[in-house]
């Protein structure tokens, strides 16, 4: 029921702000932020009810949709689908304040597309029915097509399309392999599924969760996608939705297909190391702010596939609670991003710089996101790549060592993002009026930071709470 | 001479949907003989709107009634719920379809035989999808066809509609003339014309060693039948005509033909497949599967370089032929299922797109390119955010059935074991996305060109257009989420079937 709620709310308040196009752009954006904040008080509600000894979905619904295929509604929270769930509230609810406070053109469609996307990736994050699991998946394409199609930068037509041809081209082989599954199995319930041993089904989901992430090589779409995105549609994309991805991996292809997984385990790594590689050498190199968070983040979902791809606790533990954490960092970069945007109207690297110089706050932020991000000893990062880097030896060293000498890439790109925009001479875009962050921003881009502060004090708190079901 | 010729009971009831439309067709074109010019199109529509609904109503009726399926009229005809779901479907699509010719902007001395030969249309089309022989089906499609040739160009003073009209009447009559060369074969070959009849003497040949002379006739028949049907329902490579004639007719009119001609003739194409040739089902169900790979591909790759919004859907539609014959194909009940769910969504949706391009055209005075759609999401959000929904309903995107209707369609063929139709079905599925898209990128994305409006302010609200499309709207997220009782439906109307696929 709780899950029901937590799918409908924002979906209810999106549909809400269509039929009220009257509204003045303070009370469509006030309404959004009222729904936002609500859920985000629900999912608390939720978790410090939740029973994290029992195994098995929680809080769920399950109602026949169509009893013919026996195809339901079945939504119900694991463990692990409550904290990204959490991810997904606490980061929408950022995005939608700050496209608020931003002011785009239209706040209500604007805003209730935002919401509208946060229903369906919690959807996608709660489903138990693998059609309803993809109902979700390909409503989340929707609001992300216009919200990038209508309000993105000049280049928005090229990387919509690229988007959504790259992910559907994806997600349709997972269709093909869902109606498979289904069929074989006679019943789409996860739960009942029981193990699967076709390794074209798994091929079919990793296709569509590949594009998703993306893994290398199937990034094209990313940094045109990321580039052309409003900053907080960026914020969520990469934040949220490349998760549903990698929880994609987590919670279907790599559980029910264990055959494949170990048949197909090294071309994965393979593939994921390198993207973690090539994504951390091509954030060194990017020209502008939110190439480096790109980029960065293509970076790391890859090291999240390999933390999954060990199949075990450790791997699958430090997957998760770095996926929160890329979340949380990836959403507080783009925003940042999209900060700096304001005032100097480029990211360019060579025309930022010395922004540090009478704009504390902002400086303060962005260093504390950027060390957490380059993974410090002490940070939630830190805890969670120690976590995959452990899990991943267990397979073979040398996934490991590929790993570490990624950490070390991304202490490098990070550093240069934070001396390219702090540091340095003051940069030819940075007026001397430029002012520091606006006690909004700081509201929007510091709770962000702040979750992340207390997740590096204490990730047992989703560590110690995650099972994975009893899967290990 | 004695005569032992009596004369058939006839079951009035069952044929009602038919005969409450033609004899709404003989009002509307009397009492336009009699009424001022101005009071014609508003006479006309009103008998339409109610024959439709009086029709849809009789058919669901019956639909109610009928445990199980009999032939009637000595056989020529079929009364059973596949018809009868059909007819629902028709009478729905010809409803909307009077919201959108509403105001369009035909002649007024005209609109007499236009709402005549929209009711006319509907009945052939009711007649057809219950013939239960060759000579009914025959009759069926020829009804139905003239009455689509006159509308087509029934706007004389407009030449691209009477290029349309004159190459449907050729490549159409090619059509049924082959048709109809097809069902003389089989009637050669098995001395029956009755579609049962000739399932049954085809059954024993099967345990021939040596194919008797016959077979010959049969196997060339059925192609031909194939082809015939092939050309009514525009599936590649019988699709030539579609995009002049889609581009040619009113746009209303093109709106009914996609909808209700497609219907029609794919439902009509299950019954006599499963009926008369189950034994001939790994000739048959092959030959579909060939007519779908060439329709996905053609119709997706063309649209893809489409400028007219009209020329793109009549491609887009000929990939959904390929979509509607995919679970035919694949010749099992599921199938069958399949295939009733998935028209339910894509008729009303097919009327809908044709409605909102109908009514850009018209504020344009015009035809629709994907140039001059600029701006119209946000100047009619309604439309526009419909039109939208029927973009991302087509593609197979949630909240629309088709969606659903898609997933069962590959469920079917995945059933019969033929998972790679289904991945030609996904991979043509990824080439629509980006004309479909092109459609909302066009309303809600790009800048509006700079042009000079018609003097007399924006154009006037048309009611009875957007109920149509409201109502298209509902059915298409309707069968979304009431999914379960719609299959019901479609399993009890495929139920008679004898499906040749386990």
């Amino acid at each position: 029921m709780q899950t029901t709620v937590l799918i409908l709310l924002p979906i209810a308040g999106a549909v809400a702000l269509w039929f009220a196009p009257w509204l003045s752009a303070r009370a469509a954006g006030g309404f959004a932020l009222l729904v936002a904040l609500g859920e985000l008080a629900y999912w608390v509600g939720t978790a410090l009810n939740f029973d994290f000894s029992a195994s098995g979905a929680q809080a769920g619904a399950d109602q026949v949709w169509f009893a013919d295929l026996d195809v339901a509604y079945k939504v119900g929270l694991y463990d692990f689908s409550l904290w990204l769930v959490g991810l997904t509230v606490v980061v929408t609810a950022a995005a939608v304040g700050y496209g608020f406070w931003v002011g785009r053109e239209r706040p209500g469609i604007y805003l209730s597309l935002l919401l509208f996307l946060e229903g369906a990736t919690i959807g996608v994050f709660t489903a138990q029915d693998l059609v309803l699991f993809y109902v979700f998946w390909e409503a989340m394409l929707i609001p992300l097509y216009v919200l990038i199609g209508v309000w993105g930068g000049p280049g928005r037509l090229g990387a919509t399309v690229k988007f959504v041809v790259y992910t559907m081209a994806g997600s349709l082989l997972m269709l093909v392999a869902i109606i498979a599954a289904g069929l074989q199995a006679g019943t789409f319930d996860m739960a009942a599924l029981g193990e699967g041993t076709s390794t074209w089904i798994f091929l079919g989901f990793a296709a569509a969760f590949a594009v998703k992430a993306p893994l290398w090589p199937f990034h094209g779409w990313l940094p045109d996608a990321y580039r052309e995105s409003p900053p907080e549609v960026a914020a969520v994309l990469s934040g949220v939705i490349s998760k549903t991805a990698a929880y994609g991996f987590l919670a279907i292809a790599v559980p029910f297909y264990p055959g494949a997984v170990d048949d197909w385990r090294t071309p994965v790594l393979v593939l994921a190391s390198i993207g973690l590689v090539y994504g951390s050498l091509l954030a060194f190199r990017a020209p502008d702010v939110r190439g480096v968070v790109a980029y960065s983040s293509l970076a790391q979902m890859n090291l999240i596939v390999i933390g999954l791809f060990a199949v075990n606790d450790s791997g699958y533990t430090g997957a998760l609670l770095q996926m929160v954490n890329h979340g949380l960092i990836s959403a507080a970069l783009f925003l940042l991003a999209g900060a700096i945007e304001r005032r100097t109207a480029t990211g360019r690297l060579l025309l930022l710089g010395g922004m540090a110089r009478g704009r504390p706050v902002l400086a303060t932020i962005l260093i504390t996101t950027g060390v957490i991000a380059l993974a410090v000893p002490g940070s939630s990062a830190f805890a969670a790549e120690f976590l995959v880097l452990n899990g991943i030896f267990e397979v073979g060293w040398g996934w490991a060592v590929v790993g570490a000498v990624a950490i070390v890439l991304a202490a490098m790109y990070m550093l240069r993002l934070i001396s390219a925009v702090l540091h340095e001479n003051v940069g030819s875009a940075v007026p001397a009026e430029a002012l520091d962050l606006r006690p909004a921003e700081i509201a929007v881009i510091a709770p962000l930071v702040v979750v992340l502060l207390a997740l590096s004090f204490w990730p047992a708190a989703i560590t110690d709470r995650v099972t994975f079901g009893g899967f290990f | 001479m004695e005569s032992e010729f009596s004369a058939p009971t006839i079951d009035w009831a069952a044929l009602s949907p038919v005969l409450v439309t033609l004899g709404g067709a003989t009002v509307v074109l009397l009492g336009s003989l009699f009424l001022p010019l101005r009071a014609r199109r508003a006479f006309g529509a009103a008998i339409a709107a109610v024959c439709f609904v009086a029709a849809g109503a009789a058919a669901i009726a019956l639909f109610v009634a009928d445990e199980s399926g009999r032939g009637i009229v000595s056989d020529a005809i079929r009364r059973d719920r596949l018809a009868e779901l059909a007819q629902v479907l028709i009478m729905g699509a010809g409803l909307l379809t009077v919201g959108v010719s509403y105001r369009e902007p035909f002649r007024d001395d005209r609109a007499g035989e236009y709402w005549a030969l929209l009711l006319t249309a509907a009945s052939g089309m009711a007649f057809f999808v219950a013939a239960n022989n060759l000579m009914t089906l025959f009759l069926g499609l020829e009804w139905f066809s003239v009455c689509l040739y006159i509308l087509t160009a029934i706007a004389v003073e407009r030449l691209p509609g009477l290029e349309a009209g004159l190459k449907y009447l050729i490549v159409g009559s090619f059509g049924s003339a082959i048709l109809l060369f097809g069902s003389a074969l089989v009637y050669g070959a098995t001395g029956a014309i009755g579609l049962e009849e000739i399932g049954a003497r085809l059954a024993p040949q099967q345990d021939l060693l040596e194919p008797a002379p016959e077979r010959l006739f049969v196997v060339t028949g059925l192609a031909m039948l194939l082809v015939g049907l092939g050309f009514k329902a525009s599936a590649a490579p019988f699709h030539m005509w579609t995009p002049d004639v889609y581009e040619g007719a009113p746009t209303p009119v093109t709106g009914f033909m996609a909808a209700a001609t497609k219907v029609a003739a794919v439902v009509v194409a299950l019954r006599v497949l499963v009926t008369a040739f189950p034994g001939e089902e790994e000739l048959w169900t092959v030959a579909l599967a060939v007519f779908v790979c060439a329709s996905l591909a053609w119709g997706n790759l063309a649209a893809l370089v489409q400028v007219s919004v009209k020329r793109m859907l009549a491609y887009s539609s000929i990939s959904h032929a390929g979509f509607l014959l995919m679970p035919v194909a694949a010749g099992n009940e599921l199938g069958g299922r399949a295939l009733l769910y998935y028209l339910v969504p894509y008729s009303a949706m097919s009327v809908g797109v044709f409605a909102v391009v109908a009514i850009r055209e018209r504020e344009l005075a015009g035809p629709v390119t994907l140039g001059n759609l600029a701006g119209f999401g946000w100047e009619r959000p309604f439309l526009g955010g419909s039109m939208a929904l029927f973009m991302f309903g087509f593609i197979g995107l949630p909240p629309a059935g088709i969606f659903l209707g898609k997933i069962y369609a590959f469920a079917a063929v995945i059933e019969r074991g033929w998972t790679w139709l289904a991945i030609v079905g996904a991979v043509f599925t990824a080439v629509s996305i980006y004309y479909y898209a092109g459609v909302i990128r066009a309303m809600f994305m790009q800048p509006r060109e700079l042009t000079v409006v018609p003097a007399g302010g924006s154009p006037p609200a048309d009611r009875p257009l957007v109920a149509a499309v409201a109502a298209a709207v509902i059915v298409a997220v309707g069968s979304f989420v009431a999914a379960d009782p719609l299959v019901d439906v479609a399993r009890d109307a495929v139920a008679f079937l004898p499906f040749p696929v386990g």
